[in-house]
């Protein structure tokens, strides 16, 4: 399996996603955003966690119009598989690939503390390594993590199985706890919280290292 | 020319920053404010010259990059 982590300037989960990947089997390629192409072969790009461009203007809003992110948009486009994790979340919603935005959260508070989340589906390449409702702790660390979407598209993100995670205890405001939805062909996967950094005993526990087996696992073997 | 675009989150949409607003002049004793809303407006120097072809050419910038449709309006003012 080989998998695309996406360097922005600013971005600081990067390398942490590398090695969550590489510890689960996969051979991993660090993209500069300023590349158009990405690394032939790649089975999964990742877009991680940090601060691209500073935030300027809107989290995630200038990354998502970087010229690499026309070739992620075209590999998601052709039903190739994205992650974005915080940031990476964030850009994903600005490019349009996955709906609503991150909105500043409700009690204005940067939040950097682990959370329980629960697995609301297994039904994806990202969450085939738990259970349907298992309760997991990750951490989650950001100031623009607050979910927001019209009732519609909550409608049929729920009628339709997409809401990945969900926050126990909702440190943000996220519209229905939501902490990561699905595309609707369930290759795209956007999340707040970070399993990359809960997926070695080093880091304290290691509930975030299934989702990198899980996926190797998946890729590998289609 | 120049070309100003005032950028604010939709009504429903909440505005967190704008109550954290709302309270502090409740606290400093400016009684009788309902509702802050706070939003950004960006100044363009344009070498345009014609206003409508600005105007387009703006609110081509706003839908592409300027403001996220899904949460903010926008308005644009030719000078």
């Amino acid at each position: 399996m080989h998998a695309a982590v996406i360097v922005f300037p600013g971005s600081n989960c990067d390398r942490d996603l590398a090695v969550a990947f590489e510890r689960a089997g996969a051979r991993v390629s660090m993209v500069w955003h300023k590349d158009t192409e990405l690394p032939a072969g790649v089975d999964l790009i990742a877009v991680p966690g940090g601060f691209s461009f500073g935030d300027y203007l809107r989290c995630g809003a200038i990354a998502a119009n970087s010229p690499i992110c026309r070739s992620v948009v075209a590999h998601a486009r052709k039903g190739g598989h994205v992650l974005g994790i915080c940031n990476g979340f964030q850009v994903l919603t600005e490019t349009g690939l996955l709906p609503g935005a991150l909105l500043r959260n409700a009690r204005l508070k940067y939040v950097c503390k682990p959370v329980h989340l629960q697995v609301t589906t297994a039904e994806s390449v990202y969450t085939r390594g738990f259970d349907a409702g298992q309760v997991i702790t990750v951490p989650v660390a950001h100031h623009d993590g607050n979910y927001h979407c019209g009732d519609e598209t909550l409608a049929r993100l729920r009628g339709e199985d997409r809401i990945a995670f969900r926050y126990v205890d909702n440190p943000n405001g996220s519209v229905d706890h939501i902490a990561g939805i699905l595309s609707e062909n369930r290759r795209v996967l956007g999340m707040m919280p970070h399993p990359e950094r809960m997926a070695e005993p080093a880091h304290g526990g290691t509930d975030g290292a299934s989702m990198f087996t899980g996926l190797v696992d998946a890729l590998v073997a289609a | 020319m120049k070309a100003r675009v005032h950028i604010m989150l939709k009504n429903g949409v909440l505005d967190p920053q704008g109550e954290a607003v709302r309270h502090a002049l409740g606290s400093l004793g400016f009684d009788g404010v309902n509702g802050v809303r706070q939003g950004k407006v960006i100044e363009l120097d344009l070498t345009e010259t014609d206003a409508d072809r600005a105007r387009e050419s703006v609110t081509a910038m706003c839908e592409k990059l300027l403001a996220n449709t899904v949460i903010e309006s926008y308005s644009v003012e030719i000078a």
